[in-house]
């Protein structure tokens, strides 16, 4: 085992933990940044949602090898004081049910809108198909990217 | 109300000690066993009201988060009888000692607002009675004259004011009044209209802390690997190879919990090995390397084809009456039409988003538990059995819940962390992955239905029989009363229409597939199952679908007028877009009725698609609209996601699915618009946290048979040929 060194919300990080943890063990539990949650461990559900070098990715079946001297942005590092658009805007629309699916939600719309400020409806269903949601807030999440993309 | 007509209402508030003016209150039990007869103290509050000295109010209850908002609906009926301003209203922390209430602490049934819907707005109008009359003696002028206005108190003749912060240390001081006045209506500021709710911010920063997201100071974290088959054991493990991996530090065997005991609601877990360790991903990596050899008991032979096949066996024999209209044999004998068919629903799975886990910490004076629950009444009692220390000594500590849908009343993780940290001397989190999630649920019982019905000459239905053979779901709480399940037969005793000759009958299978409350209980195959029937019946009589159900609700005027404006909203009697179907339904459960109105299409691979669900609810008075919408919306996703896709099969005696790969779930890209009517009312007070699901499975099957002449009668739909 090697130090292993990342930068996560913007702080750089060193971690000493075996190379195949998942990033998302090593966020949580290491780091102690429990927003990034657990669905399935095999890149089904998109609860382990984080943005590795401004790019979504399952954080549940990355390695943290892969994840050395890289920028890692988790749900606690979107905004200050919950500004982001996407965020301002899942208040406005009262999306969350229990919320346990919406870090990851809220990470997958982020990285559309970072690329598509501008999303279709068939661009949300590419870029949102893959977060699982049991509450079924799908149809809010769909309104609240809209509202998102259009300044809130 | 008359749920707590037999308590005084000198029992029903109370002051209480606290900074500022704190009223306890308390809330009735939904149901008449849910009352703890062994509780001592005549008054038992299970509910605060604290208006702090800063003007703040917080609402503590004794219920769950767990996504259907039931929390902020509750804070809602306080603050529109006390006048608060909703910015200052908060939530308090869940309390931790059910033993010491009055009822038990079991958020389900969709009963959280219907046992609060008075009381909670009564203590908020004996708060605001109390302010007002503490302005009043301030500025020596008559109660009457003064009026409470969105966190002040305005002496209207003057126009002077003060804000409750500057009143409540004097209204804490006087008494409480007996029989406050609830506002009328039409004055009401937040029921009935949109309001925010108050768990929203915490959920979009990651801040909401779940069961998964506790932190103990030296707490360890544990996997269990458990016996694939069910009933098993272990016969003998070797631990060597995965306590050579780093950070593992214990290994514990833990014996099965069979759950036969009865009470209020036993326990169950599979045997199983733990392994213990300083992180989930080396208790994990310590797991696969575990060697157990199982004893799998008498079950290794079960599978769903035996347990269908002993279903239809069982079928040929009458089974018990659950309910009796006329001479329905005689009337089926003498129809001039008469068709019968067999319906099949498969068991199915929970799927929580989070899955199961808890945190024990067991000490010799105490314990804590820290887990998603639903039902902290039997968390705590389970932690007191499993840690040997009195029950007034565990501590219950609710965090949200990442979905619930009854899986979350069950108490298997709480028995297995309060098992390991006892076992290890350490506080534990025991971490389902979702693989032991999928496979060792509490499943909604399969279930077989044997129909029959008869119409006359002129088309009119005369007869219905039903004949329901499934697994008891109450069989682990004791004898059936009467040899009914009331869950199995719920939503088929009380079918709404008017057959003039009818039977319900129920047969128990006994299987040793554990069993557990899924949204919606047996309305969820009921609904199904009865709403397709229907449609055959019309079928048979040679009219509309909903034409039929209107004619048959004439002494259902509710029911009827749900079915009437879903019907409308929803356009039928008009053409459907080209290359789609409609279909409806009707259900009532938990005191509210649904219809629904799916508009579904095929694609090319013979995947059903559905475009559009048109829903209209009766729940008597409306609390929050918003919240309606979205239990309508998560209703329809998680019986449509079931209805296209769920089943849980057994072969060998284990359960053959493992994950979101084998058990799909409803994804984005295929949500229907849905939209949601309510129908005014001033019925009793009916639920929300289920009632959107039972009529959507019917609903797009009867949409399918209406675009293709194929009726659906096993469940999943699947693809259509």
């Amino acid at each position: 085992m090697a130090p292993i060194h990342l930068t996560v919300n913007g702080k750089l990080r060193t971690v000493d933990v075996a190379p195949d943890t998942p990033l998302l063990w090593v966020i949580r539990e290491h780091l102690g940044l429990t927003g990034t949650k657990f669905g399935c461990g095999m890149a089904l559900c998109g609860a382990c949602t984080v943005h590795l070098n401004g790019t979504a990715i399952r954080s549940c079946v990355t390695p943290i090898s892969a994840a050395a001297g890289k920028r890692v942005r988790t749900i606690e590092g979107l905004s200050r004081n919950q500004s982001h658009p996407l965020q301002r805007a899942w208040v406005a629309e009262d999306v969350p049910q229990c919320g346990y699916c919406q870090s990851g939600q809220l990470m997958s719309a982020a990285a559309l809108l970072a690329k598509t400020p501008h999303p279709t409806d068939a661009d949300i269903d590419e870029a949102m198909s893959g977060n699982i949601c049991r509450c079924g807030t799908y149809q809010r999440i769909r309104a609240a990217i809209h509202r998102a993309s259009k300044g809130v | 109300m008359s749920t707590h007509s037999d308590l005084s209402r000198r029992e029903f508030l109370q002051t209480a000690a606290g900074a500022g003016l704190v009223l306890a209150i308390h809330l009735p039990p939904p149901l008449r066993r849910d009352v703890r007869a062994d509780s001592a103290d005549p008054f038992a509050p299970n509910a605060w009201l604290a208006i702090a000295p800063d003007g703040t109010v917080t609402v503590t209850m004794d219920r769950s988060e767990m996504g259907q908002g039931a929390p902020t609906a509750l804070a809602m009926l306080v603050a529109e009888e006390l006048e608060a301003d909703w910015a200052t209203v908060r939530l308090g922390t869940t309390v931790e000692n059910p033993a010491a209430w009055s009822r038990r602490m079991l958020t389900g049934g969709s009963s959280s607002v219907r046992t609060s819907y008075e009381p909670l707005r009564k203590a908020g109008a004996a708060a605001r009675e109390m302010l007002v009359a503490a302005a009043a003696a301030q500025w020596g002028v008559e109660p009457a004259t003064c009026q409470a206005r969105q966190g002040t108190v305005v002496h209207t003749p003057s126009g002077r004011s003060l804000p409750y912060k500057a009143l409540v240390a004097t209204a804490a001081t006087l008494p409480v009044p007996a029989n406050p006045t609830l506002k009328p209506p039409a004055e009401f500021r937040y029921l009935g209209k949109r309001v925010k709710r108050l768990d929203t911010p915490l959920k979009i920063d990651g801040s909401a802390v779940f069961g998964l997201d506790v932190q103990v100071p030296g707490m360890l974290v544990a996997s269990i690997q458990r016996c694939p088959v069910i009933g098993g054991k272990v016969k003998r493990y070797d631990a060597a190879k995965a306590k050579a991996h780093p950070g593992v530090r214990h290994v514990v065997e833990l014996p099965e919990i069979p759950g036969t005991g009865g009470g209020f609601f036993p326990t169950r877990t599979a045997a199983g090995v733990a392994v213990v360790a300083d992180t989930y991903w080396q208790a994990l990596q310590g797991r696969r390397a575990l060697e157990v050899e199982w004893d799998e008991g008498p079950n290794a032979g079960l599978s769903s084809a035996g347990i269908s096949a002993l279903f239809a066996q069982l079928a040929v024999q009458p089974g018990v009456v659950a309910r009796k209209e006329g001479e329905p044999d005689a009337a089926l004998g003498a129809a001039a039409k008469k068709i019968a068919a067999v319906y099949e629903v498969p068991f199915l799975y929970h799927a929580t988003m989070e899955p199961m886990n808890a945190t024990a910490h067991v000490r010799s004076d105490g314990c804590d538990v820290w887990a998603p629950t639903q039902n902290q009444t039997g968390a705590q009692a389970v932690a007191a059995q499993y840690a040997g220390v009195p029950i007034e000594q565990v501590r219950v500590h609710t965090t949200f819940l990442g979905g619930g849908f009854g899986r979350r009343a069950e108490t298997d993780f709480v028995a297995e962390a309060v098992q390991l940290s006892k076992a290890v001397g350490a506080p534990v989190k025991v971490i389902w992955s979702r693989e032991d999630d999928v496979q060792h649920g509490f499943y909604r019982p399969a279930s077989y239905h044997a129909f029959a019905a008869g119409v006359d000459a002129a088309g009119a239905p005369t007869a219905w029989t039903h004949r329901i053979v499934a697994p008891a779901i109450l069989a682990r709480f004791g004898p059936l009363q009467d040899g009914i399940d009331r869950t199995t037969v719920e939503g088929a005793a009380n079918l709404p229409y008017g057959f003039p000759n009818l039977r319900v009958e129920q047969t128990v299978a006994d299987l040793p597939v554990p069993l557990g409350f899924w949204r919606s209980v047996g309305s969820s195959h009921n609904a199904f199952v009865t709403e397709s029937f229907v449609d055959e019946v019309a079928v048979a009589a040679g009219k509309d679908p909903f034409e039929l159900r209107r004619a048959l609700l004439a002494a259902q005027p509710r029911h009827r007028a749900v079915l009437e404006l879903a019907a409308q909203k929803a356009g039928w009697g008009t053409p459907a877009p080209a290359g789609r179907g409609r279909g409806i339904a009707l259900a009532e459960s938990f005191g509210s009725i649904v219809a629904e109105v799916a508009e579904v299409s095929l694609e090319s691979g013979g995947q059903v698609r559905v475009h559009r669900v048109v829903c209209a609810v009766d729940c008597g008075p409306i609390v929050n609209p918003d919240t309606i919408e979205a239990q309508m919306q998560s209703g329809v996703v998680y019986g449509l996601t079931a209805a296209l896709y769920g089943a849980i099969t057994i072969d060998k005696g284990r359960v053959q699915q493992s994950n979101f790969n084998d058990y799909p779930m409803l994804r984005l890209r295929e949500m229907p618009a849905v939209e949601t009517y309510i129908v005014p009312s001033d019925a009793k007070q009916g639920g929300m946290g289920e009632p959107g699901t039972p009529p959507i499975a019917p609903a797009v099957c009867n949409a399918i048979f209406a675009l293709t002449g194929k009726r659906i009668r096993k469940l999943p739909i699947g693809t259509i040929a």
